[in-house]
């Protein structure tokens, strides 16, 4: 079995989100990156036990720059076989889909194990793409995968459910919760990193179809307003009458 | 100005429907296309919210990537149309990705405004989860518009729909369905409008009916934090945070949650956020609106009856 599992860097679930330059970029100061973790729990994992399992390889990829090589590694650490990164600033995500379509569209993968989203950009964009791309199906917010020969067995999240569906390979997934549990790489793993392969491409020509223009936070909550728990009726009061929301 | 509209109708038109063709006709002149056997009379509701024309595929009967997307491309092409405009729901997910892909079109995933078109075509959308806000250009002729339920209210804008059969070849189809489980017929979270949540401090499963009353007299949807979803007590499908689903209600009442910033990423599009939690220190006071000191198997009762009060007075 032949998986790829494409990857990316976020920063930590509990970084301070803030922006320089005019609020048109996310300030890195002081900011830990991670692999995105529905790529990494969720998708790398469950790709890994398979493998395990039946045979075969995991890939990961990522486009992105040198700086993305550290998270890169802690997948190789977790145990994919080898990595490719495409050296180019992950700026659109069609830009980013062409680019994961070219490279794999003469490597004859099973399956392409994208996260849900990431946790940056929440976009659930890539993996619908590349699937388009390579007119391949997709399978959207998958919680289980197995894999019998070429027929896989997956469940998904669906309107109101969970619907069980069966794909011939080859088909692109993207993984939500419930797919693997963590793993947390061991030192002899950590060590076996830095020799694996990381081989670093140049990109395919694709023109961006969208920019930021800037970023903005929220507006701040004005703040807690405290009602006495025996006073409930206050509550449903201020609910209609000031919050307007009942 | 052609604008295509996506939407899935059942029993009833949803308000993420509704959303999505208000939204549209801001655009534009809309051309609804759907799939299915809902009845004509249900489908012409969506002339309320500003379609025109309503092709329905009538041979398609289940939500196939695949199907739809060709589905449609096939309605961006008899129209013309500049826009697609769909809900980031489930199907949206799978969908709205690739029919930009296939039409070379840029996409907006999750918008949460009607775009700013004095310098270019600029649309507001959620980033960092919900922590930051990112206004997005898209530079394509054709554009593709996916809307986060919730986001903008629908206003009326009525007009005399159209209705058409449509049946263009789409293709084969990827992906077979073997069984669909059903979570039931409730508002699905991602739409609710009211949300009345839990997590640890409810001590057990056999304590959730408090939960559930409360929801029972506000109409809301249930959910629950992720530790509660682990340990069993509750279905994974409430779990409410960034790994569970994200939800932008009106409401958002959360008993013994403490508020971590994982929960907090999946509940702060919430328009009003009510907590309460015997620790005063709990961090989530500090994303609340309305917070409560105090213990939820004294306050849940407490709010339901005061809720049944107001519901009875308002009769």
């Amino acid at each position: 079995m032949k998986l790829l599992v494409c990857i990316s860097k976020v920063p930590d679930t509990t970084s301070k989100i803030n922006f320089v330059d005019n609020n048109t970029k996310f300030d890195e100061n002081g900011v830990q990156y991670i692999v995105n973790p529905y790529d990494e729990w969720y998708a790398l994992v469950r790709a890994l036990e398979l493998v395990e399992a039946q045979g075969g390889s995991v890939t990961t990829i990522t486009v992105g720059t040198a700086s993305d090589d550290p998270t890169i590694r802690k997948a190789l650490a977790i145990g994919a076989n080898d990595a490719v990164r495409i050296d180019a600033d992950p700026s659109d995500p069609h830009f980013v889909a062409k680019q994961i379509a070219e490279y794999a569209k003469n490597e004859n993968y099973d399956i392409i194990l994208t996260g849900k989203e990431t946790i940056n950009y929440n976009g659930s964009q890539i993996g619908g793409m590349i699937a388009e791309m390579l007119n391949t199906p997709f399978v959207s917010l998958a919680t289980k995968l197995d894999v019998n020969n070429n027929v896989a067995t997956l469940e998904r999240d669906v309107k109101g459910g969970v619907e069980v569906v069966e794909v011939v390979t080859p088909f692109v997934l993207s993984a939500a919760k419930g797919m693997a549990e963590q793993r947390i790489p061991n030192m002899r793993g950590i060590m076996a990193a830095r020799t694996k392969p990381l081989n670093v491409i140049s990109p395919v020509e694709q023109e961006p179809l969208s920019s930021v223009v800037k970023f903005e936070l929220p507006d701040a909550k004005s703040g807690c307003k405290y009602i006495e728990p025996e006073n409930m009726d206050e509550l449903v009061e201020l609910l209609h009458n000031e919050a307007k929301v009942i | 100005m052609s604008v295509v509209v996506f939407v899935e109708v059942k029993n009833k038109v949803s308000k993420a429907a509704m959303e999505a063709v208000y939204y549209g006709s801001q655009l534009g002149s809309v051309t609804v296309v759907t799939y299915g056997d809902t009845s004509e009379e249900i489908l012409k509701e969506l002339g309320n919210y500003g379609a025109e024309n309503i092709l329905v595929c009538r041979s398609l009967n289940e939500s196939n990537d695949q199907a739809l997307t060709n589905l449609i491309v096939a309605a961006v092409e008899k129209t013309n149309a500049e826009f697609v405009v769909l809900a980031q729901d489930q199907t949206g997910k799978g969908v709205g990705p690739r029919i930009s892909a296939k039409l070379n079109a840029g996409h907006i995933s999750g918008a949460i405004d009607l775009p700013e078109t004095s310098n270019g075509f600029v649309v507001k959308t959620n980033v960092y989860s919900g922590k930051a806000i990112a206004h997005v250009a898209l530079h394509s002729a054709k554009k593709v518009i996916s809307i986060l339920p919730n986001s903008l209210a629908p206003q009326l804008n009525q007009k005399d729909a159209n209705l058409e059969e449509f049946s263009p070849d789409l293709g084969t189809f990827g992906i077979k369905v073997k069984e669909l489980k059903s979570q039931g017929d409730g508002v699905p979270l991602p739409e609710a409008e009211l949300v009345v949540s839990a997590g640890r401090g409810l001590k057990g499963p056999e304590n959730w009916g408090i939960v559930e009353d409360l929801a029972d007299v506000l109409g809301a949807t249930t959910a629950c934090s992720r530790p509660v979803a682990d340990i069993g007590w509750r279905p994974h499908h409430e779990h409410v945070g960034q790994t569970g689903v994200a939800i932008r209600p009106n409401l958002y009442i959360a008993a013994g949650i403490s508020g971590a910033i994982q929960h907090l990423a999946g509940v702060n599009g919430s328009k009003v956020i009510v907590v309460i939690n015997t620790d005063p220190e709990a961090p989530f006071f500090k994303a609340a609106d309305y917070g409560i000191v105090g213990d939820a198997f004294e306050v849940l009762p407490r709010l339901t009856e005061a809720v049944k009060k107001f519901s009875a007075s308002q009769n």
